[in-house]
């Protein structure tokens, strides 16, 4: 890995960083005085990061030679061999995750600049936007595992903030905690990660570690990488600690599609692509990823298909989708590109439905009971068709963005070969047509039959209606991403020639399966998903309370295939028996023993002070006593 | 410049004030908080000019006094500071004043007054000062133990309902310890007069003794029992959530701020140097204190329902991590637990000051009395969350440097301690959002609730006045679908709490900017004790350097 | 005369007198006794400082006596003030001083 000092605008590609970060901090410190403009400052600080992000990226277009630039801008730490700088690598990959953080994330902020409009609160929730906006760039831009990690935890520090937004609802509090805490686990695994860099390599720069990955033992590589994926699993949700993602729906609509769906979740996918000379030496951790993404992405299709909570079905539906690009990822070389390609465009049309769930929410009084909602289509036309065309980029309708990358992951995983490679694909194939099951149900459910929504009380009516521009200008720029984003990536302007710098360029000339029979393969799936949701969903009643009797398979996708409780039994209630045991014995043992050596001195001082009569002619007794005893030894001594 | 004593002067100075203080007459409080601040305010300055005039490049102990005291035993009233003591005077300097300005309104139970609370804090200042300046052993001693004076007075005098049990458990535990340092200081004097022409407590002289190793092993558990009392390491920890929960919350904050560091930097300062046979001999053993400690006492946090009793946990769990560090004998390691002592002071006292200004306001130390305050309280809840964060070692914040460092400083050398303290990192997280979201979030509740009369405005007083409407709007949907979501208040309530006043913001802003300075930019205060930490670990045989990598780094760039 | 008449007349008047502070209650008496232990002490003193022809024994019996005569005085002042607030002189009667 070579990489060149940063000049012209690169130089100022801090200001990417620094000015979100300047918006948090006016707006927290400014206090309500910056209540009335403080939604626009947190607009304008991200849109100006935009603008440079797309700068910096045509700059670097631009670039002959090396594309990986460098710019260190001070010393963090010092100490010792250990000397972590604080700098920037600004590359192609950094690139594309800059412009989709700031590009998306500009949209995301103007859509809530209308959603949080009547909220008191707003000010402090472009606050929190603005904050998260900061470290994911410091997440994706840091030129050293160390700097990654403090935009990793900035951005579960957000995440927290903004999950519990509305933090007097106990179930956003304790979502929250649950983020958090979860997203802690995965953390102490990159933790780790940087530890061995550190005693392996002595340094935790990207160009010192992965330029150096041959010099490694095998069992050191695939350590890394395997702590690297239990980092990447805490924050991108996926297996075994994917339970956070879903209850993280709490926090308000435009988190769910900013931090939940298009960005940070992604960083678990960033960070093995990044990591990608360790994983390239470390066979086993790369298959482990695989199946982690295999098993979260098939974990996210089914319990997807059972909730009849909007944004819940979104958020396992990005659970899954997300287990497609570790899939992706997992499989090397010729996974790298496919994976970010959907990580791209699931960012446009993932963003894009979330901003429409939110639009019905704000229409609906923010419900999010699917069983309640149902005809909207005619209320809220622009609605339905950006969500629409969010939808059918989701479930891979051909041409739009979802086909060509989703079908690149699962062409990809038939190329690993053998055994692996057609269980991989199969994977991809079923979650496919889950996908698309799920996601025409709540098409269903929401958009067509019946109006099965209550009329609200007389003071907030119930009166579905379509959103103001403000809200619905950016989930139409969002479905055109969803619509075009796809082909532009892959077709167009192929996002491999772009992130070749980077992985190198791996085209593969011969195919296990035929692309032409994977993609009928694909669409087949997607056509039996989506009949069968037809039959099952669309074209009968929805019954407007959740039926009771189901089947085990059903009560089981309802819940989550039951990874609350296995948390719950596994780790939360040892834990509390633990601690709750543990002050027992601080209390009783450790301070006991304590309490009782003094109590035992306490009481042998009491029993030797009865000896203390107060009759003088008994000390006189003791005193002549003592006497004779000291004559007594006095003559031993001498005769003696 | 470097002639002016500055140590003696801070050490005088104060104690001086002490004295004045306790002469004002009665009913002169106002007189005494002024000259207390004044005073304390003044050692700050000083210590910023000790630092000025201190060369990282000098020699290892700097701006010395030394006076001879007790000729006989070769005792010198001897002061000087390594980078070491240089920071910890620093943590003093701003320590003081913050408390002082935190103890502003306080009121002393019974007929006590406030006069007496500022002149032992002041006094408790100069013992401080006193403990880490000394380059004398015996000096070090006494103010070990005289610093246990001021502190008793503090915990006994002006604490909660059970401050004369945790007073005398505070002053004998410390005793016991002190009681067995005197015997191996006597044991430290026997050996020099058997080494050397005459027998000194001389620490530049004490360290070049070669003392035989089944010697160095006694004289070491000698010293580090007082230090692990003092520290304090499970299991000799039973007096610190006791002290800590009935001090005062100025006393308090002193004391797991900077008292408890005497023991920390005594390992490093005294029982590394001096016995390092010993010290690499039995550093399995206090590594294994020091990380059953971390979890421990953070599991112990969790179960916790008094947050005095929380925040002392939390520290004990914290100074496993420094132990950790400075047993792991690496120049990363060391470093990054001297820092720990710094950060821990800052952030630790930071929550303290905050936890004591929500107990203030409702009066009860118990978690479940309080509930829903951000809304009512933003400063005050934000005040906590950050104090919180740079508990749990969040990056941005000052301890995470220091955690990070001990911890990366130590993975080398013993790569599955650290691994186990790492679990360490999680429970952080936990004891620390427990106490937050139940005090801070969720509905408004506990004993600051106040039904509203009918007709009045449903809303907090001042501050965001829609918020509720809205929060019920959004809430009572999702109700249906996340069966937790219950309110628990009565429909027409508030919280009865004032948000920071002016000198309470005065109080946490210092704090909270060197929380976030430090955690942003922690160079300067690195380079002040690298040098140091890389000569004490040269004296217990490890390379100052540092670690040497197992493969050579890569330097292409 | 050998010394030890003196010697053993000294030891049986001590004995005496220490018999007579354990088994008798009344403060005046048990003084009394005290006085007789502290001149059985004297006539040592004085028997061996005659025996060994130094002034030594001599001056420490009169410095005995001086102490003995002020603890007479003090002793006599706290047995009345006793008796006056306890219609009593036994030493069993004050038993105060305890733990």
């Amino acid at each position: 890995m070579h990489t060149v000092p940063a000049s012209g605008l690169l130089a100022a590609s801090w200001l990417l960083i620094a000015l979100p970060l300047a918006g948090a901090a006016v707006l927290l410190l400014g206090g309500r005085r910056t209540d009335r403009w403080g939604h626009l400052l947190g607009v304008a600080t991200v849109a100006v990061a935009f603008v440079i992000g797309l700068a910096c990226t045509v700059q670097l277009g631009g670039m002959s030679g090396s594309k990986s630039v460098n710019l260190d801008l001070f010393t963090f730490i010092s100490a010792g061999t250990l000397d972590v700088k604080a700098g920037l690598l600004f590359d192609p990959l950094s690139a594309i995750f800059v412009l989709l953080i700031t590009g998306v994330g500009s949209l995301i902020h103007i859509y809530s600049v209308g959603y949080m409009a009547d909220d008191p609160g707003r000010r402090r929730f472009f606050a929190y936007l603005n904050l998260f906006v900061a470290a994911m760039l410091l997440l994706v831009l840091g030129n050293s595992y160390v700097a990654l990690y403090v935009g990793w935890e900035g951005v579960g520090l957000a995440s927290f903030l903004l999950i519990a937004f509305w933090y007097r609802r106990p179930a956003a509090v304790t979502a929250a905690k649950k983020a958090f805490v979860m997203n802690r686990v995965g953390d102490v695994g990159l933790a780790l990660a940087i530890f061995i860099m550190f005693a392996q390599l002595g340094t935790t720069s990207f160009v010192g570690v992965l330029g150096s990955t041959g010099a490694l033992a095998g069992g050191v590589l695939t350590a890394l990488g395997l702590l690297l994926l239990l980092g990447a699993c805490g924050k991108s949700g996926q297996f075994p600690l994917q339970a956070w993602l879903p209850d993280a729906m709490e926090g308000p609509t435009p988190v769910s599609a900013l931090i939940h769906a298009a960005t940070m979740v992604t960083a678990g996918v960033y960070l093995i692509a990044r990591s990608a000379p360790i994983y390239d030496h470390a066979p086993a951790a790369r298959t482990v990823v695989t199946i982690i993404g295999a098993i979260t992405l098939m974990i996210g299709a089914i319990a997807g298909c059972a909730y009849d909570d909007i944004k819940k079905v979104l958020a396992y539906s990005t659970v899954s989708q997300i287990g497609y690009m570790f899939l992706a990822v997992g499989l090397g070389p010729i996974g790298y590109v496919a994976g970010l390609a959907h990580l791209l465009t699931h960012g446009f049309f993932k963003a894009g439905l979330f901003l429409g769930a939110g639009s019905v929410m704000h229409a609906m009084n923010d419900s999010v009971d699917m069983r309640r909602f149902g005809g909207l289509w005619r209320r809220m036309p622009v609605t339905f068709a950006t969500f629409g065309l969010g939808y059918l980029a989701l479930i891979g309708f051909p041409l739009l963005s979802g086909y060509w990358t989703k079908d690149a992951i699962i062409e990809a995983a038939f190329d690993h070969g053998g055994t692996t490679g057609y269980v991989l694909g199969g994977v991809g194939v079923l979650g496919a047509g889950l996908t698309a099951f799920y996601m025409t149900r709540l098409m269903f459910m929401t958009f067509f039959g019946r109006p099965r929504w209550d009329a609200g009380s007389a003071s907030t009516p119930v009166d579905p209606h379509e959103s103001p521009g403000v809200m619905t200008v950016p989930m139409i720029v969002l479905a055109v991403g969803s619509v075009a984003a796809g082909y532009l990536l892959t077709q167009a302007f192929p996002l491999s020639a772009w992130l070749s710098p980077v992985f190198g360029t791996n085209k593969l000339e011969s195919h296990v399966v035929a692309p032409l029979w994977i993609g009928v393969l694909v669409i087949g799936a997607m056509v039996l998903g989506v009949a069968a949701a037809w039959l099952f969903v669309g074209r009968r009643e929805v019954p407007v309370v959740r039926p009771a009797r189901v089947s085990p398979v059903v009560r089981a996708a309802r819940n989550a295939l039951y990874a609350d409780a296995i948390n719950e039994s596994l780790f939360m209630r040892p834990g509390q028996w633990l601690a709750r045991a543990l002050v027992f014995v601080d209390n009783r043992r450790v301070d006991g023993a304590v309490n009782g050596i003094a109590a035992t001195l306490g009481g042998s001082s009491a029993r030797l002070g009865r000896a203390q009569t107060g009759f003088v002619r008994s000390y006189a007794l003791g005193m002549l006593g003592g006497a004779v005893v000291v004559a007594g030894a006095l003559l031993a001594v001498t005769a003696g | 410049m470097s002639s002016f004593p500055f140590l003696l002067v801070m050490i005088l100075l104060p104690a001086v004030g002490a004295a004045v203080i306790a002469a004002l007459p009665r009913g002169r409080e106002q007189t005494a908080k002024q000259l207390a601040l004044g005073v304390s305010l003044v050692v700050l300055l000083l210590a910023v000019l000790t630092t000025v005039a201190f060369d990282t490049n000098g020699p290892r102990f700097q701006l010395t006094t030394s006076v001879s005291w007790i000729p006989d035993f070769g005792v010198r009233f001897a002061l000087g500071v390594d980078g070491i003591a240089l920071v910890m005077l620093l943590l003093i300097g701003v320590l003081v004043p913050v408390v002082v300005a935190a103890s502003w309104n306080d009121t002393a139970a019974g007929n006590r007054s406030m006069r007496a609370f500022f002149a032992w804090l002041l006094l408790l200042e100069a013992m401080m000062v006193g403990v880490f300046a000394a380059t004398d052993v015996f000096v070090f001693y006494v103010f070990f133990e005289a610093m246990l004076v001021p502190m008793y007075f503090l915990i006994g005098s002006f604490g909660g309902p059970r401050r004369q049990y945790a007073a005398v458990k505070f002053f004998l535990y410390s005793l016991v310890g002190g009681l067995v340092m005197l015997a191996a200081v006597i044991g430290l004097y026997v050996v020099s007069s058997q080494q050397l022409a005459h027998g000194t407590f001389s620490f530049d002289a004490l360290r070049n003794l070669q003392i035989d190793p089944g010697v160095q092993k006694l004289l070491f558990l000698g010293f580090f029992l007082a230090f692990a009392i003092k520290a304090p390491l499970v299991p000799f920890h039973t007096w610190l959530p006791d002290s800590g929960a009935e001090a005062p919350i100025g006393g308090g904050v002193l004391l797991v701020g900077v008292l408890d560091k005497v023991g920390t930097f005594g390992f490093l300062r005294y029982c590394l140097p001096l016995f390092p046979d010993a010290s690499r001999a039995f550093a399995p053993w206090i590594l294994g204190l020091a990380v059953a400690g971390i979890l421990y006492a953070a599991l112990l946090a969790m179960a916790q329902s008094d947050m005095k009793r929380l925040v002392a946990y939390t520290s004990i769990s914290h100074f496993g991590f420094i132990a950790l560090g400075i047993f792991a004998f690496t120049t990363e390691a060391g470093t990054g637990a001297v820092l720990y002592m710094v950060n821990h002071g800052i952030s630790t006292g930071l929550l303290f000051l905050v936890v004591g200004m929500l107990i203030a306001r409702g009066g009860s130390r118990q978690i479940g009395d309080y509930g829903g305050v951000a809304s009512y309280a933003p400063l005050l809840a934000g005040s906590m969350l950050i104090a919180g964060l740079a508990s749990l070692a969040l990056p941005g914040t000052n301890s995470f440097v220091s955690e990070f460092l001990v911890l990366i400083g130590s993975f080398p050398t013993r790569p599955v301690y650290t691994i186990i303290a790492t679990v360490g990192m999680i429970l952080a997280a936990l004891y620390i959002l427990l106490m937050y979201q139940r005090t801070m979030n969720g509905p408004p509740r506990g004993v600051l609730l106040e039904e509203l009369p009918p007709g009045a405005e449903n809303g907090p007083v001042g501050g965001e006045s829609a918020h509720d409407s809205v929060l019920d709007h959004h809430g009572g949907a999702t109700a249906t679908l996340t069966e937790t979501a219950t309110a628990t208040a009565p429909a027409r309530a508030r919280l009865r709490i004032r948000d920071l006043s002016r000198r309470e913001l005065a109080v946490v802003t210092p704090l909270i900017a060197l929380i976030i300075a430090l955690g942003v930019y922690p160079q300067p205060l690195l380079n002040l004790i690298r040098p140091a930490v890389s000569a004490t670990m040269s004296d217990v045989g490890a390379d100052p350097h540092g670690i040497t990598p197992t493969h050579a780094p890569n330097k292409g760039k | 005369m050998t010394l030890s008449w003196y010697l053993v007349l000294a030891a049986v008047l001590f004995t005496i007198g220490a018999v007579g502070v354990l088994v008798r209650r009344n403060a005046i008496v048990v003084f009394m006794c005290v006085e007789l232990m502290l001149n059985s002490v004297n006539l040592t003193l004085v028997t061996f400082a005659r025996a060994s022809g130094t002034l030594d024994g001599q001056v420490i019996a009169f410095f005995v006596m001086v102490v003995a005569a002020a603890e007479v005085v003090v002793g006599l002042a706290i047995i009345m003030s006793i008796y006056r607030t306890r219609r009593s002189a036994s030493v069993d009667d004050a038993n105060l001083l305890k733990y």
